[in-house]
């Protein structure tokens, strides 16, 4: 499968099942996209008259041919899927828990419009989980982990920080048993800010593996998303903490994260008002909300965003240019690393790797799902009881979909969120077409910065 | 070549072959995570 796309000026050719990246110029682009199709005389005539004999001499159409065929040899163009029977297989082997997002605290500082969380409630009464819980989880996840030595654990809310003496508690409870059990906890937590200060943030910098940092952008886009409980929104009061956070950190291991929705479709405005702060890891996501909300995202709001993701694909090179480049989350794709095959069709693993724990030790499938009943898959004293959820979940991947079959994302994206798809189609083996055509889109810029570079 | 320009990638179906170790992070997408593409991830097991 090959897909073409121009960007920028770059006339891009993926080989998607082997992930090859080509850039070529515009008649190797037109002779790929009639290759499979039409004859190699064919073809020489339709591009002879399209281009004027002086641009192109009937040696270069040999040698664009030869090129082509130079690439089908090593394998990078034109490449077969043969995954498919091996990622099911995979699918079915026993699998082993390795994440937990340990809900610390069902109550939260903040009155978020947007929260999923119901200003952290999730459904049920404020409340915090208790050191007994947070260690049998811990417990929970070392004995159901086999033999993974990377264990994460993230600590989520609510807001986090509101049960942070049970947080350092179980970091040292994690940390105490690490070497006897052979495992490394990498802890990480998701906080708004609001509670940030001196003692917190050396704390964080010396356990925490990764912190993530909520604030949407400009003043008046998060003000209005997300106001503190009182009304006034909170801009003010997180700014400078999580500035600290951040430079503290030395700007890594961290994220600043944002949610752009409807009212603010040019959101690359919120990501360059964030980076123009000082930020350099910076992820600004797009809402997942009920379409009855004012704020969703709708259909007809895509070409507004699509542009917006190009808009700022073109300004990140434009300041790489002048040494002055950020993060964006999004558009980060390590085309030369980056995980196996196996990890990239299987999906997040929610509901089977990874798990969610509530403040009573209850376990969901991930932190989407918790507080849905239906999804409730046991608790961390005897473990998951509900094997037919999981079980449910274990298959979701790539394959799993028609969709995905034939998306040129696929390698990338790994099958989009079950939850995600849960809520707009109710199942979760759905795609959220919503949801994909803007993780495409990312896609391509992420690729196209690749040529740029 | 000259006319095409093939930029380094990792090869994917050599990954098949000593891949699936389950070492690598989990990998949320969802907006309240920061998401990310699977792609941007490393592997633990070089
Ligand atoms: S973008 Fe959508 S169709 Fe493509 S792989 Fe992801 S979930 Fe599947
Ligand atoms: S189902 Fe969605 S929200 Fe849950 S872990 Fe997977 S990608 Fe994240």
């Amino acid at each position: 499968m090959v897909y073409q796309y121009i960007q920028n000026g770059y006339h891009i050719v993926l080989d998607v099942n082997s992930g090859s990246v080509h850039v070529v110029d515009k008649v190797v682009y037109d002779v790929i996209s009639d290759y499979k199709e039409h004859s190699r005389e064919d073809i020489a005539e339709a591009i002879r008259n399209k281009y004027p004999a002086e641009q192109l001499a009937d040696a270069d159409i040999n040698e664009i041919f030869s090129e082509i065929e130079q690439c089908i040899g090593q394998g990078t163009l034109f490449t077969e899927d043969t995954y498919k029977k091996q990622i099911t297989d995979y699918k079915k082997r026993d699998t082993y828990v390795k994440a937990l997002c340990l809900h610390v605290a069902h109550d939260c500082n903040l009155a978020c419009c947007y929260c999923f969380a119901g200003e952290g409630e999730y459904k049920g009464e404020r409340s915090l989980m208790s050191y007994e819980v947070g260690k049998k989880a811990l417990d929970f996840l070392v004995e159901n982990s086999g033999n993974r030595i990377n264990l994460e654990v993230d600590f989520f809310g609510g807001e986090p920080l509101m049960n942070f003496d049970t947080i350092k508690k179980l970091v040292a409870y994690g940390r105490s048993i690490e070497k006897e059990k052979r495992k490394n906890f990498r802890f990480t937590l998701t906080t708004n800010g609001v509670l940030l200060n001196k003692e917190v943030i050396d704390f964080l910098n010396k356990e925490m593996d990764n912190v993530v940092l909520s604030i949407d952008g400009r003043k008046e886009i998060n003000d209005t998303m997300r106001p503190c409980k009182n009304g006034k929104g909170s801009y003010d009061l997180i700014l400078s903490k999580i500035k600290e956070t951040a430079d503290s950190r030395k700007q890594q291991k961290y994220y600043v994260r944002g949610t752009f929705t409807h009212h603010n479709l040019d959101f690359d405005k919120d990501v360059l008002h964030l980076a123009d702060e000082g930020f350099k890891q910076i992820s600004v996501e797009p809402v997942v909300a009920d379409p009855k909300e004012d704020y969703a995202i709708l259909r007809e709001d895509l070409p507004e965003i699509i542009k917006g993701y190009e808009r700022l694909a073109d300004e990140l090179i434009k300041r790489k240019k002048e040494g002055n480049d950020f993060q964006f989350f999004h558009f980060m794709i390590d085309l030369e690393g980056g995980p196996c095959v196996y990890k990239r069709l299987s999906g997040c693993g929610s509901g089977t790797e990874y798990l969610a724990v509530t403040p009573q030790g209850d376990l969901y499938p991930c932190h989407q799902f918790v507080g849905q009943e239906e999804f409730l898959l046991g608790n961390v004293e005897n473990g998951i009881t509900n094997s037919k959820i999981r079980d449910m979940f274990k298959n979701c991947s790539v394959y799993a979909k028609e969709e995905c079959a034939d998306c040129f994302a696929k390698f990338y994206c790994s099958g989009g969120c079950a939850a995600n798809a849960y809520y707009s189609h109710g199942d979760i083996h759905a795609v959220y077409e919503l949801g994909c055509e803007l993780q495409k889109k990312r896609v391509e810029c992420a690729i196209m910065l690749k040529a740029a570079d | 070549m000259k006319r095409i320009r093939t930029l380094t990638t990792k090869n994917l179906k050599q990954t098949m072959k000593k891949g699936g170790c389950g070492e690598c992070q989990t990998s949320c997408q969802s907006a309240c995570k920061t998401s990310c593409t699977v792609a941007n991830q490393s592997c633990e097991n070089k």
